[in-house]
């Protein structure tokens, strides 16, 4: 994602006869954020072994064997079972497959749709108002009854054109998504809305620039870091949203693992098997962690006041 | 919380300061009995609920003229005497059933409890615009009259062969003709001092109400048994889920009595391992089942199609093939479902119904061991086979199920094992878990009730108040298949209509003797059974949980499970 707008965005530092592009200074700056690199080894770590994890551990995760159930762990569980004798590990690793799709997905969603909100109703004060009301209406709208409508409308024709997993998936990722860019496009909406009076922006204006150009090259950049938080902060709501809907009975399947549904099934058998809940919690929370830590470094690299160039 | 605290202090100061003036020494002695409930009690009125939570808190304060005990014998409560037709008490051509009433009793505002009050309570019932849940208790009562101020009779347009629906058990108690005078009707509903506050004749009296909260409960100074109850308040708190209430009372000891805890059973023996409190179970009519839908419920189809039986011209695409479903239930180990989510309060079953001892029959009984093999003899046998993905299939019909039921996390485990089973014989299965709210909550519009019942397997529990299965087993009948025509409120869930069976409802409802009852019963058992309406699975009892501290608690399958509290101590 960032080599696409590199080169766009490094053209006016070459003006400037500039030895380092923009995105050189913001890794830079990133390095030198130890809880962001951290973060960031954790992410990566993370997405790695969900990717990768069931290639080495092959044990299927809906197998049932009742006669190993509640096991510690072992060479051959080495997250032990649950009560059904399911592998605990092969359901961390395939419930994290789900769980992190779901949550950047739904993450990607709400980004595009808040940043261009906010974009629109922060820089074109005709539609401010009407954009801004709407938002405050997506904001009063009580979730759980929306969620009701939405699965009762959509789950039987969306199961039967892409299948009971696949059809699920779009619906959860497009409701969390649809429910969860308010923030965002508030937050935007404020930045550019101090940015358009700014000298700068008032001079390409003065110069001819068409609006378009003055949104992508100059407004865009510079509300960057609000929008990248809110990207951090909006992985980790997704994920533990999806868990709330699967616990409801909205979301996937009741065998179909995902983090949040692991974590709910395992509670009342803390202290039967703790590893039940130790796993799937610390998988959420050290993803959560990590990505707030890249979103916190990102920030400060993306701030050119902190970055100090 | 230190609040309420300080009202339950203040209030059970209260009440022995006040006993002790009424020099009742024995009464209220052992203080505060904690009960909790964790569905919230939202009514103290039985009439208007059907939720077991509402009419088990009324039953502390309301009480029927007879009551079931721990072993499903009718015991008197109000009544002096149960009638019969040797003892006269039930008239020989079963029209009509006379009950004495016990000349003793009087209202816990000090008032005498007469037949007037009887007379009422069924008048306050039978009023069509009322709306009244136990109506099916007043099934064929044309009239009750009072034959003079201890004696009611009760009528009836047919004969009777079990006369003993109205005012018999927990769900319709005699109201108090005074207090409910001015409600009636269309009314009722909107009575909020009446229904939260009934006055009763039990040991026990309202003191305050908190709709889907807690209630306060006090000893009542006018119950009939002196020395009784022995507690001087109760505490009646609902909310949360049924592992939190377990814990409640098994593993911190907050509360004394938690009741309904379907639980898995490790969880549960872990919880026992405190030391503070047990467990109690008793086995009653209640069977965890496989409900399997006899009507195409293709999402294809449209609103008016599907799940509807339409007179049979809707079949199942492979549903209504009995080699199918024989197959289904062959490869299904009902002891591994035991053992991984009830333990000792569950039993392989092959019946609906299970008891009393009399109905149970044993023509089924080998369904209880699984039988892969045999079951892929069947569906070979009926042309289903398997296609390349392994999942059986014939003329372009795959035996592809799917498979709903509520969300409960001992469910989904059952779900996740019943799927592995019937994936040993080729079928294929897709899970899907409803709030229990949604599922059971009955509203027409939704399309997740279990009456609308869009999908091709479910699986709840059902059972029957009382010891007679007259009323129950008349579900299974034609006219009671859900639709629009009666608001998806028929008790035919499998929407399965066989002619004999009809005949047979027909045949037990004006049979008297106990021996043919139970022959009939069985035999509509066994019809419902061998045509795999229903999959039978676990035959489940009843759990609650009490500390070790309290005493004289008798799990009661048959009526309330806190009948007894009067007698309940420390």
């Amino acid at each position: 994602m960032p080599a696409a707008q590199s080169s766009d965005l490094t053209a006016p530092s070459r003006g400037l006869q500039r030895h380092r592009s923009l995105w050189m200074d913001v890794w830079l700056a990133f390095r030198n954020h130890t809880g962001a690199l951290v973060g960031a080894g954790v992410f990566i770590a993370i997405s790695l072994a969900v990717a990768l994890g069931p290639l080495i551990h092959t044990v299927d995760p809906h197998y049932l064997d009742i006669l190993a159930k509640n096991e510690g762990p072992s060479l051959k569980h080495p997250m032990g079972t649950d009560n059904l004798g399911r592998d605990t590990l092969a359901q961390v690793l395939a419930g994290g497959r789900i769980s992190l799709a779901v949550g950047f997905t739904a993450m990607m969603i709400a980004l595009v749709l808040g940043t261009l909100v906010g974009v629109l109703a922060g820089y074109f004060r005709q539609i401010d108002g009407l954009l801004m009301r709407l938002t405050d209406m997506f904001l009063a709208l009580p979730l759980l009854p929306l969620l009701l409508v939405v699965i009762m409308l959509f789950r039987d024709s969306l199961r039967a054109a892409f299948g009971p997993e696949t059809g699920i998936f779009l619906l959860v990722v497009f409701i969390i998504g649809i429910t969860s860019w308010m923030q965002t496009a508030r937050i935007v909406r404020g930045d550019v809305l101090a940015l358009r009076e700014r000298e700068f922006v008032t001079a390409a204006r003065s110069i001819g620039t068409r609006r378009r150009r003055i949104i992508t090259r100059h407004i865009l950049p510079n509300v960057l870091s609000p929008i990248m938080v809110s990207a951090t902060l909006g992985i980790a709501n997704a994920i533990i949203t999806e868990s709330a809907l699967s616990f409801l009975g909205l979301g996937f399947p009741p065998d179909f693992p995902t983090w949040g549904r692991l974590l709910f099934d395992g509670a009342n058998f803390i202290s039967v098997t703790p590893e039940r809940v130790l796993w799937p919690g610390l998988a959420i929370s050290l993803t959560v962690l990590s990505v707030n830590y890249i979103g916190d470094g990102l920030r400060d690299a993306l701030d050119p006041r902190l970055r100090g160039a | 919380m230190i609040g309420k605290c300080a009202i339950t202090l203040a209030i059970a100061a209260l009440a022995v300061a006040m006993l002790s003036t009424t020099a009742l020494a024995e009464r209220g002695r052992d203080g505060q009995l904690k009960i909790l409930y964790w569905q919230a009690v939202s009514t103290v009125n039985p009439y208007l609920s059907g939720g077991t939570k509402d009419i088990e808190a009324a039953s502390l304060v309301l009480e029927p003229l007879a009551r079931y005990d721990e072993t499903g014998t009718m015991t008197p409560a109000l009544a002096a005497d149960i009638p019969t037709v040797e003892n006269g008490g039930v008239a020989a051509d079963l029209m009509s059933i006379t009950w004495p009433l016990r000349q003793d009793i009087v209202w816990s505002d000090g008032t005498p409890f007469t037949a007037a009050d009887v007379v009422f309570s069924a008048e306050y019932c039978l009023n069509e615009e009322m709306g009244c849940n136990p109506l099916s208790s007043f099934t064929d009562v044309t009239k009750v009259e009072a034959l003079d101020d201890h004696t009611v009779r009760i009528n009836f347009g047919v004969a009777k062969p079990f006369p003993y629906g109205p005012f018999v058990g927990s769900t319709s108690p005699i109201l108090q003709k005074a207090q409910f005078e001015t409600c009636t009707g269309a009314k009722a509903q909107t009575c909020t001092e009446q229904n939260f506050r009934p006055i009763g004749t039990g040991p026990f009296k309202v003191d305050e109400f908190r709709a889907n909260d807690v209630i306060i409960f006090s000893a009542n100074e006018n119950y009939r048994e002196p020395d009784k109850p022995a507690f001087a308040t109760v505490t009646f708190k609902g909310g949360g889920d049924a592992t939190s209430a377990a814990r409640a009372v098994l593993s911190t000891g907050e509360f004394d009595y938690a009741w309904n805890l379907q639980i898995e059973p490790e969880v549960l023996e872990q919880m026992v391992a405190n030391g503070k409190g047990q467990v109690v179970a008793g086995f009653g009519t209640m069977v965890e089942r496989l409900v399997v839908n006899q009507t195409n419920n293709s999402p294809d189809l449209s609103k008016d199609k599907r799940s509807l039986h339409l007179d049979g011209t809707n079949p199942h695409p492979f549903l209504s093939d009995p080699a199918v479903s024989r197959a289904l239930s062959l490869a299904i180990d009902r002891q591994i479902l035991v053992d991984f989510g009830y333990g000792a309060a569950g039993q392989a079953t092959c019946n609906v119904l299970p008891a009393p001892p009399v109905y149970a029959s044993n023509a089924n009984d080998a369904c209880m061991t699984q039988n892969i093999e045999e079951a892929n003899r069947i569906l070979d046998e009926a042309g289903w086979l398997p296609g390349d993905d392994g999942v059986r299939e014939r003329d372009g019909v795959r035996l592809s199920i799917l498979y709903q039921t509520s969300t409960n996390s001992v469910r989904q485990g059952t779900q996740a094992l019943i799927k592995q089973m019937w994936g040993q014989i080729g079928v294929e299965t897709e899970l899907r878990n409803i709030d229990a709210a949604v599922f059971f909550g009955g509203d027409p519009a939704s399309p997740d009730t279990y009456m609308k019942f869009y999908a091709d397997i479910q699986m709840y529990t059902n059972n029957f108040d009382g010891v007679d299965p007259e009323a129950y087993m008349a579900n299974w009948r034609c006219s009671e298949i859900p639709g629009p025509e009666n608001q998806w409120l028929g008790g035919n869930i499998a929407r399965a209509c066989n002619a004999e069976y009809d005949a047979l409802a027909a045949e037990m409802a004006v049979t008297a003797s106990l021996d043919e009852r139970a022959a009939i019963g069985k035999r509509m058992n066994d019809i419902i059974v061998q045509n795999q309406y229903v999959i039978p699975l676990i035959w489940r009892a009843r759990v609650s949980a009490h500390a070790n501290t309290l005493k004289g608690v008798r799990v009661n399958p048959w009526d309330s499970e806190l009948w007894n509290i009067a007698d309940w101590h420390r």
